[in-house]
């Protein structure tokens, strides 16, 4: 009897819809032509009138990635596949034009102004509603800034990278390239060559940063490789939260991001970052998506300090990423709490390095890995203990969650111990969304996808948990739209 | 369909839906309005079976028959929708859900019904208030909603709150699969006022038992003996007290 197939099965059809944050803007952009040489990169450092400090930094990034970088290639040993990328088929500069100097709001460009409108950036007068202070990138420029003054009567920096490199030499100088050299990897030398703009933080000591600080990074141009560089300075005793949050428009080619953001916390001193990462995935049969190359690394310099990521990975073809913390500091903490989902053709390839150098230094690693359709997902992180780092401990949880049958998760850590003091402890899971869970749920009223995002969700909690209370909200939004379709 | 039935179930046959194995071999059962309806049997006859196919379950396999609820067809209804149609099911083991507040799960459950209803949502005012008191008069302490849903509940403590999820859902069908299973006193006590409480001449209930406990705080009107998949008797509560007395094997 046909009917009688009675079964949970309910398709539910996925069509492109889905990447909701899926629009271009017509804003006026100038746009360097594709290709990479030193021309670019003294164009680049010209366009935004950099000192020759800064430019010099640039060319010997620039050497050092065309003579050592492209010879040994990108990194080969992440699980993750893609064509070659040509890097002379690339922008390396793209600025809306209208944008160069608003001196307030009334100069922004009203188009971008609607897009960030979409984007429900809380700029304006949300912006002060939800107390959030907005450094809004929008391709390469930062175009606006609120909350500017509030933070100055503190003491408190927060502008674009390029304005501290006007405004604040000293402290970039200083600090610039201390947590990841320019030669640290192929993509952050890159980086280091070619970085566009990005946010800039400095907090003075002793002051506690009152309210989250936030910058939405939008990949608009097309082809635009986008190089953000962040660098984020909490001095003695201070602290900072900073929240990043990114969504891009669907784009037929695959588009190339690598950023680089250094945090320093001195003495003290806490650094809270959290990332939402949106960015388009790519459509059902793996083409387009960005490619997402990042190198975040923080060092905890002085005693006592602490620094803690918290991300929440949906979005983009390609994630390669593994933010870091160098626990130098005797008793500083490291933190990395992580959800990663890959759908459909996702590939991420994530995680932390955890390296102790202080004494009684301690870190936490909590990475949760989500894989449906044919996602593939790796957990890959490193805790080094080095004969310094007396009385070191480490705690490591990896869970992942399979959706699906044509799904991968894998799960690599590298552990290395060279103080016998040292405790460390490794937890790791792997499970499937069960059949007895979601009836449990689905006899209660929900549907099939409610069920599931219900217990997605809530797996993912002890990560959630560490995101300020409107991004965890949101965060929660992402899985549920990143799986629509995932599930049935 | 029969004037005045709830449910009507007509040669219901099923299977276990990875081995093929036949549980239910011939079940036809009707509950009216209003009616409660228990039904016993030993071990391996097919009780949980029959509650579970009603609710859905996907580990078994509807073969053939005829399952009607007011005027809906039930076999083409998902888990979901014959939820929020009113068919409940007070499970015998329940899930954990890791992360998940029971207050945030019933408030989403809660929801999804009154949105089929037309309903607007309650407000989370009105739903707490609801939920406390519901909590306060089934016995839970409070303090154990804290923790994720079923997570660390000791058996009784689940089972109080599936009846609490019932009282908060208020379904037409109440399907109780072995909830007096390892109840203490006060326990049993508490499902049974609950039970009691919300019989009325709409709502139905169809109990899964092993054993009289229960049934000395609820009368039901109908006792069916299941055995080896069929119903071979059916009757009142008398019916139970020769179950006590003699067993099953009287009966088979």
């Amino acid at each position: 009897m046909t009917e009688g197939n009675n079964s949970i099965s309910r398709t539910t059809k996925l069509e492109e819809k889905d990447y909701k944050w899926g629009f271009t803007t017509e804003v006026d952009t100038e746009v360097v032509p594709k290709g990479l040489d030193e021309q670019v990169i003294r164009f680049i450092s010209k366009k935004k009138s950099e000192p020759d400090w800064l430019l010099e930094w640039r060319l010997k990034s620039f050497k050092h990635w065309e003579n050592q970088g492209l010879k040994s290639g990108e990194p080969s040993w992440s699980m993750i596949n893609y064509p070659t990328i040509d890097y002379q088929d690339i922008h390396y500069y793209a600025a809306p034009n209208s944008a160069n100097n608003p001196k307030s709001l009334e100069d922004v460009d009203p188009e971008m102004l609607e897009a960030f409108e979409k984007l429900g950036i809380p700029l304006e007068e949300r912006a002060q509603l939800a107390g959030v202070a907005v450094d809004a990138v929008f391709d390469s420029v930062s175009v606006a800034t609120t909350y500017e003054k509030q933070l100055k009567e503190l003491g408190i920096i927060f502008c674009s990278f390029s304005e501290a490199v006007k405004n604040h030499p000293d402290i970039v100088k200083k600090y610039l390239g201390s947590v990841v050299p320019y030669s640290d990897n192929f993509f952050a030398n890159l980086n280091s060559a070619v970085f566009s703009d990005g946010s800039f933080i400095y907090v003075p000591p002793g002051v506690r940063c009152p309210i989250e600080l936030m910058t939405y990074f939008r990949i608009n141009t097309a082809d635009t490789g986008q190089f953000e560089r962040t660098l984020i300075v909490a001095d003695e005793g201070s602290y900072v939260s900073y929240l990043e949050g990114c969504t891009a428009p669907i784009r037929k080619s695959s588009q190339l991001h690598a950023a680089v953001v250094e945090l320093i916390a001195l003495g003290d001193a806490e650094i809270k970052y959290s990332t939402l990462q949106n960015w388009y995935p790519g459509n059902k049969e793996g083409e387009g998506g960005v490619y997402n190359f990042v190198t975040k690394r923080g060092k905890c310099a002085g005693k006592k300090s602490k620094i803690s990521w918290t991300q929440v990975e949906t979005g983009s073809a390609i994630t390669w990423k593994y933010p870091s913390v160098i626990l130098q500091g005797d008793d500083s903490i490291g933190e990395f709490y992580s959800v990663a989902l890959t759908n459909n053709h996702q590939q991420a390839d994530t995680g932390t390095k955890m390296i102790h150098i202080g004494r009684n230094t301690k870190s936490t690693i909590v990475a949760k890995g989500i894989s449906a359709g044919k996602g593939n997902n790796t957990y890959r992180g490193q805790v080094k203990v080095l004969p310094s780092a007396e009385n070191a401990s480490n705690f490591t949880q990896c869970d992942s969650l399979l959706i699906g049958d044509k799904c991968g998760a894998h799960t690599v850590p590298y552990i290395e111990v060279k103080n016998p003091s040292a405790k460390l402890e490794h937890e790791a899971s792997t499970s499937k969304v069960s059949d007895d869970q979601l009836f449990y749920l689905m006899q209660r009223g929900l549907n099939e996808e409610e069920a599931h995002h219900m217990i997605i969700t809530g797996w993912s909690k002890e990560v959630f948990k560490e995101l300020p209370f409107e991004f965890a909200v949101e965060a929660g939004q992402l899985l549920k739209v990143s799986l629509e379709g995932a599930v049935g | 369909m029969q004037l005045g039935k709830l449910l009507t179930i007509e040669n219901l046959v099923a299977s276990v839906t990875e081995t093929g194995e036949k549980i239910i071999k011939d079940v036809s059962l009707s509950i009216g309005y209003g009616e409660t309806h228990v039904i016993m049997g030993p071990n391996g006859g097919g009780k949980s079976t029959l509650v579970n196919v009603l609710a859905g379950r996907s580990s078994y396999t509807l073969d053939s028959g005829r399952i009607d609820f007011e005027s809906n067809n039930l076999i083409s209804m998902t888990i979901d929708e014959r939820a929020r149609a009113g068919v409940f099911m007070a499970f015998q083991y329940p899930s954990e859900i890791p992360g998940v507040r029971p207050w945030q799960f019933l408030k989403a459950a809660t929801d999804s019904h009154r949105k089929s209803e037309g309903l607007p949502e309650y407000s989370v005012r009105d739903f707490s208030k609801i939920y406390d008191s519901n909590l306060k008069e089934i016995g839970i302490d409070s303090e154990l909603m804290k923790r994720s849903l079923n997570d660390g509940f000791s058996g009784g403590e689940k089972k109080r709150n599936e009846i609490f999820q019932m009282m908060m859902l208020k379904p037409k069908l109440a399907l109780l699969d072995e909830t007096d299973s390892g109840l203490d006193v006060d326990a049993l006590k508490a499902v049974g006022n609950a039970v009691n409480k919300l019989r009325d001449d709409r709502r139905s209930f169809l109990i899964v038992t092993h054993y009289q406990r229960l049934l000395d705080h609820v009368k039901p009107d109908f006792v069916h003996i299941l055995i080896d998949g069929k119903i071979v008797e059916s009757g009142n509560h008398k019916l139970v007290k020769k179950i006590e007395s003699s067993g099953y094997e009287s009966f088979s």
